[in-house]
């Protein structure tokens, strides 16, 4: 569905990807991993077109969106749930999730009802403003943004950022959810070890190369991994 | 074989041209009671130039306009309905629980009430002329620039570029520039209305698509830079816009059209009428789009514009239509203007007047349309009074002073405005409790 090719990024005169290769296939969920500055969210940022390649390729459904502008992908069916959440501060909840369906004529009020069904404490709130929700109320409003695009593909960027460990445990459920109803996702994360468990398969990053990647459950059991992402020590 | 000449097309050409010939006979020579049937005689035998292209009699250049139109005419009804069907999509995004009473009826039918009233209550000439050439073009451009710095938060210092186009653009059709006038034959500047408008629109995507990549700071320089080439041009292309003296030879508006034959003199009510129907024309569409999904994209891009890319919103689009659409108001200003006042010159159009309606805007409430209207009305006319009847000891350069004064004011007291946006006021406080620094959970991300 999505596929990589040798991607080079550079900020100016410092190279931040040196030509990673990966590959996202229809219907599973797939986590980048790696320490900070390994080059996580740059990746994301390239997926997004907020920051194009300096060379290399990159295909969605075999359709060259290398050079695609930011504001393109949600029509093309990439949406993008940014760092940090984002979610519109001043704009009620609702109002937030119909700025999702931006791109899409007609009606959204079936797409809103399948949001509040998947979330059901925005509906709750949603004619709070953004601004006064908790942050996982927040993200959960971030990643339903995002859905009402109608995405074929959803990129996470770190949706358990400054969460408290049950609701990224609930977060991480919905996830798994989304990627049952049908849409692929592509998880840049930094906790490693609920994000093994929730992807099918995942990719280890280090100083913007791509080191290796493999099936997730592979590299629970990977000793690279569990030494310096699950935080165990290696016997021997 | 399809008939080619069916009976509509047939119709629609017949009403265009009809259509055409009553302009024809509006832009034409005015007739006077000693030879009253003078302008319609003459309008249509008057030689003219097509477009500056070949010189023809009158009738048939308005033959050929009539027939652009009814070409245009059938082709929005071919294509009709997919425009109309992308209009209404563009207007109708807020589709659930948003503001159950977007418009106070009852309070604007009262204020609009007061205001047509008002000439007659208050006949005094200074302040008639004060209503028109003070109040109502401030308010015309307040409402404007509030679209470009309220509505999609973007700081532009050299609006009064729009209006002094909208002015010049006046005088140029209406043949009183030493350049050439668009048509051979003067416009009347009733038809300046249109053209200014769209020029100045022109202008504001010309102005908008290079610079509005820009943020903040630098957009601000950027439109300075623009407001001072304008003015510099009106005072140095002395062959095209007569230089620093300007131009003093502009028509008054006028209707000639049947039995409606009305002459829009140097008075100024009749002035006043006309902008205060354009005014509610302006504060109409203005607040249309500021509920629509034109609106509501500006709004994004001014709260987070990562996030409205990330949905889909081209920030440049919008904003170059933020500026396109307040350049409207500013354009029909200058056609007010050129036309009442009949001459225009460069002096009037100065980065102090970019900042005046600034200040205006920023008074009244950034975003709210009626408290740019609140604040322009109240200002200027304060400003009126002490102008009128000065306290003692007062100088008119004393003016800034408190200004500045109430504008320092109203930062520590009213941050918002003296009628604040809902939305803008708590974007306001927002920021302030961010820089206070006491707002964890609400901190959207940055940049990194």
């Amino acid at each position: 569905m999505l596929d990589v090719k040798d991607a080079v990024v550079r900020y100016g005169t410092i190279t931040a990807l040196h030509g990673i290769s990966f590959n996202v296939q229809q219907g599973e969920i797939v986590t980048l991993l790696g320490a900070n500055g390994a080059g996580k969210s740059t990746t994301l940022r390239m997926l997004s077109g907020l920051h194009a390649p300096a060379s290399g390729q990159i295909l969605f459904e075999g359709k060259d969106v290398t050079k695609t502008k930011a504001h393109e992908f949600a029509e093309l069916g990439i949406c993008h749930v940014p760092e940090g959440r984002r979610i519109f501060p001043q704009m009620t909840v609702q109002e937030n999730l119909e700025m999702g369906a931006f791109t899409r004529k007609g009606s959204t009020s079936e797409d809103l009802d399948k949001m509040y069904a998947t979330f059901p404490i925005l509906k709750d709130r949603r004619k709070q403003i953004g601004a006064n929700l908790s942050g996982g109320e927040q993200q959960m409003l971030a990643i339903g943004r995002a859905l009402m695009g109608r995405p074929r593909l959803l990129l996470l960027d770190e949706p358990s950022m400054g969460l408290a460990p049950m609701i990224v445990a609930t977060i991480f459920g919905i996830i798994g959810e989304i990627r049952d109803s049908g849409t692929t996702v592509l998880l840049v994360e930094q906790n490693a070890a609920h994000a093994l468990h929730l992807a099918d398969r995942g990719y280890v990053m280090e100083n913007g190369r791509i080191a290796f990647g493999d099936l997730a459950k592979n590299l629970l059991n990977d000793e690279r991994v569990r030494a310096v992402y699950l935080g165990e020590s290696v016997e021997g | 074989m399809r008939v080619w000449l069916t009976k509509a097309i047939v119709r629609r050409l017949l009403i265009t041209q009809s259509i055409v010939a009553v302009i024809e006979l509006m832009t034409g020579p005015a007739g006077s009671n000693s030879q009253p049937v003078y302008g319609f005689s003459h309008s249509f035998g008057e030689s003219s130039s097509f477009f500056g292209l070949f010189r023809t009699q009158r009738w048939v250049t308005f033959f050929f306009v009539g027939l652009i139109c009814w070409g245009v005419a059938s082709f929005w009804i071919s294509q009709g309905s997919r425009v109309r069907k992308s209009v209404h999509d563009a207007l109708a995004f807020p589709r659930a629980a948003t503001q159950k009473r977007p418009v106070r009826w009852g309070a604007m039918a009262v204020l609009l009430g007061f205001a047509i009233i008002l000439p007659h209550v208050e006949t005094a000439p200074f302040w008639q002329a004060a209503m028109v050439e003070q109040i109502a073009v401030y308010v015309l451009l307040a409402i404007g620039l509030n679209v470009v710095v309220g509505f999609a938060g973007l700081l532009d210092l050299g609006y009064v570029a729009f209006y002094a186009i909208g002015a010049y653009t006046t005088a140029w059709v209406t043949g009183a520039l030493p350049t050439p006038a668009l048509f051979h034959h003067a416009l009347n500047p009733f038809f300046a209305i249109p053209v200014a408008i769209a020029i100045v629109m022109i202008a504001g995507i010309i102005l908008g698509a290079p610079t509005l990549r820009l943020r903040g700071d630098y957009l601000a320089i950027v439109t300075l830079g623009f407001g001072e080439i304008i003015t510099i041009f009106a005072n140095n292309l002395y062959g095209i816009t007569g230089g620093s003296l300007g131009s003093n030879q502009i028509p008054h508006p006028s209707i000639h059209l049947g039995p409606i034959k009305y002459i829009w003199g140097l008075a100024p009510v009749p002035y006043y009428y006309l902008a205060l129907g354009f005014v509610v024309l302006f504060i109409i569409i203005f607040s249309l789009l500021e509920r629509s999904r034109v609106g509501r994209a500006w709004t994004a891009i001014r709260e987070d514009e990562v996030a409205a890319e990330s949905v889909g919103i081209n920030p440049l689009k919008y904003k170059v239509m933020a500026f396109a659409i307040g350049a409207a108001s500013a354009g029909f200003a200058g056609v007010l203007t050129a036309s009442q006042l009949i001459f225009i010159f460069p002096a009037s159009f100065t980065l102090q007047f970019s900042i005046n309606i600034l200040v205006l805007v920023i008074l009244g409430g950034m975003g709210s349309i009626a408290g740019v209207v609140f604040g322009a009305i109240l200002i200027q006319t304060v400003t009126e009074f002490l102008f009128h009847s000065p306290p003692s000891g007062y100088q008119p350069q004393d003016l800034y002073i408190y200004l500045g004064a109430l504008l320092v004011a109203m930062m520590i007291f009213r941050p918002s405005g003296l009628i604040p946006s809902k939305r803008r006021q708590r974007e306001i406080r927002l920021s302030e409790a961010e820089h206070e620094g006491h707002l964890d959970e609400v901190l959207t991300g940055d940049d990194t």
